[in-house]
């Protein structure tokens, strides 16, 4: 895997992570992970790998599940994310849109958009409206629905919104946690076109997926997370040959979709 | 008719002053999911400051120190004891049994300076009255009505305007979610204790402002007939606690009003009346007036 320098070209390394649960529970032991500046990353795995463990000690909020990284270390460029509260990922550029899209049903699609700014604190109204514009140009559907709430949108445009709204805080790596669950194929398409023009403007994607056929499409490489541990890395094409992804996951592809 | 009208007035003139208590709760329960149990105390805390105050800062210094030092009571209270070792290493119900044991810090050291004595508050309104048409009202009731409605109209503006109200309703809906973009709770929180704080603070000037006799040391358990009112509304709902408290104070008005033609429910029913509105309003919509879940597609 190429290293990019950390002062000038901003890349998420993760070393050595362990993360515990309510001080008994081991969710993850010393994994590994690099996104490099502007790439994209598929983290692959069952439920209960740790996928989700994983984003939740980048972004700052293990807390909130009682859980803490017990060893290694989380680096974005200069910045240590380890230890470190939500506000403090987002400030750096790191913005998560979490699983289920969680977008606030009660307010409008409008201040949904809002809320991804409010870790930046106090921002010029010219650079709010460029974020709006570009997340309007990206979802042309959210322009038409701005004063709407945002529990009554289709469960694409939610997750659309959804990230719209990481897209708020102008991240420079976006964390994307299981976008296609529980759409419909034809919006996962539309779902990874838009990945892939975020990228394409210069964000760096750490993308969790059960879909690995999708992610696996996108990404430049890819991980494969089991039971808390990495048991396979490399670029993307090639895990997509290798003999125990295309059993494991991609045939399992459809399943899962059905399920969710 | 006078009688009617002059009840209505009386009872939107009290209705205002709850929704400023109710308020409070529901501010307070948004922020945190906490039950302010000690929210009569900082009520009965504000009014005394501006009462042993008022002689030397004038009413209006009085009443600004109290409001802001009530503030002060309420969001260090938040943070210090239900935010301690971090905003949720407690359960909300861990913290709502805090704030009954930090009501009765307050309440009994209050009660030991205030005694059985009737403070006043100074407040420029004195016993006056105005004429308007047929009826005549106390000055002070209209300014509770006129205070209360700025003061609410602007607690409503700092909801939909502010960052920090757009991150109160964001993380009332889904806290996680909106840690995720950056809301740094805590501080969301202690500004929620803090308004809820400052909001009851002037309500203890319009409860004990004439007609009632002063300030005494059970002002505070006014608190308790804003609670219904805000459960009316739903709890989580500023506009339910609007719309309950000024049924509630209408009711009381009302009841306190008619009394002699409701004899037959016994003297005194005026109290006991906010509790059977709420009562029959949750029978009717067990969620309160506003409390219905909002627009959700499943």
């Amino acid at each position: 895997m190429p290293e990019a320098p950390p002062d000038e070209e901003p890349a998420l390394h993760v070393e050595g992570l362990d993360v515990t649960y309510g001080r008994a529970l081991s969710a993850l032991r010393s994994v590994s992970l690099a996104v490099p500046h502007g790439g994209v990353v598929a983290l692959l795995g069952a439920n209960g790998a740790g996928k989700t463990t994983l984003l939740r000690a980048v972004s700052g909020t293990l807390r909130l599940h009682r859980g803490a990284v017990t060893a290694g270390r989380i680096r974005y460029g200069a910045t240590e994310l380890d230890g470190r509260d939500p506000v403090a990922a987002v400030r750096a550029g790191v913005v998560q849109v979490p699983e289920g899209r969680r977008v606030f049903a009660g307010l409008t699609v409008d201040e949904n958009l809002r809320t991804g700014g409010l870790g930046l604190g106090r921002r010029s109204p010219a650079l709010v409206r460029e974020s709006r514009d570009r997340v309007f140009t990206l979802f042309p559907r959210l322009a038409e629905r701005t004063g709407q709430a945002a529990g009554l949108l289709s469960g694409g445009e939610q997750q659309m919104l959804a990230i719209g709204r990481a897209l708020m805080a102008a991240p420079k790596l976006l964390l994307l946690d299981e976008p296609s669950l529980g759409l419909a194929p034809q919006m996962v398409a539309r779902i990874a076109d838009v990945v892939k023009e975020i990228n394409t403007q210069g964000t760096a994607v750490l993308l969790v997926e059960q879909n690995a056929g999708m992610a696996l499409s996108l990404a430049d490489s890819a991980y494969v997370l089991e039971v808390g541990e990495i048991r396979l890395s490399g670029a993307a094409d090639e895990l997509a040959r290798t003999d125990a992804v295309r059993r494991l996951y991609l045939g399992e592809t459809a399943d899962g979709q059905g399920a969710a | 008719m006078t009688t009617f009208l002059d009840n209505v007035l009386n009872g939107l003139a009290l209705g205002s002053v709850y929704a400023l208590v109710a308020l409070g709760f529901v501010i307070i329960f948004k922020a945190s999911g906490v039950i302010n149990f000690a929210h009569g105390s900082l009520l009965l805390l504000g009014g005394y400051l501006t009462a042993v105050l008022h002689e030397d800062l004038g009413f209006a210094g009085a009443l600004a120190v109290a409001v802001l030092a009530t503030a002060a009571v309420a969001g260090l209270m938040d943070r210090f004891l239900l935010q301690v070792g971090g905003q949720d290493a407690h359960s909300a119900h861990v913290q709502t049994i805090v704030t009954i044991g930090v009501d009765i810090v307050i309440l009994t050291d209050l009660s030991r300076r205030i005694g059985g004595d009737l403070l006043t508050l100074g407040d420029p309104w004195g016993d006056s009255v105005s004429g308007l048409g047929p009826i005549t009202v106390a000055d002070s009731r209209l300014a509770a009505i006129v205070v209360s409605t700025v003061v609410i109209a602007g607690v409503f503006a700092l909801f939909r305007y502010t960052n920090w109200g757009l991150a109160l309703r964001a993380s009332a809906e889904d806290m996680e979610a909106a840690a995720l973009m950056g809301v740094r709770l805590v501080r969301m929180r202690t500004l929620a204790w803090c308004l809820a704080g400052a909001l009851a603070a002037l309500a203890a000037v319009f409860l004990a402002a004439f007609p009632a006799p002063g300030l005494e040391r059970t002002t505070g358990q006014i608190a308790l007939k804003a609670f219904p009112a805000a459960i009316l509304g739903g709890m989580a709902s500023p506009p339910g606690a609007l719309a309950g408290s000024l049924l509630i104070g209408l009711t009381e008005a009302l009841v306190a009003g008619y009394q002699s033609e409701l004899h037959v429910l016994g003297e005194g029913f005026g109290d006991v009346a906010p509790y059977a509105v709420m009562v029959l309003v949750l029978l009717v919509r067990p969620n309160g007036l506003f409390g219905a879940k909002g627009a959700a597609r499943v």
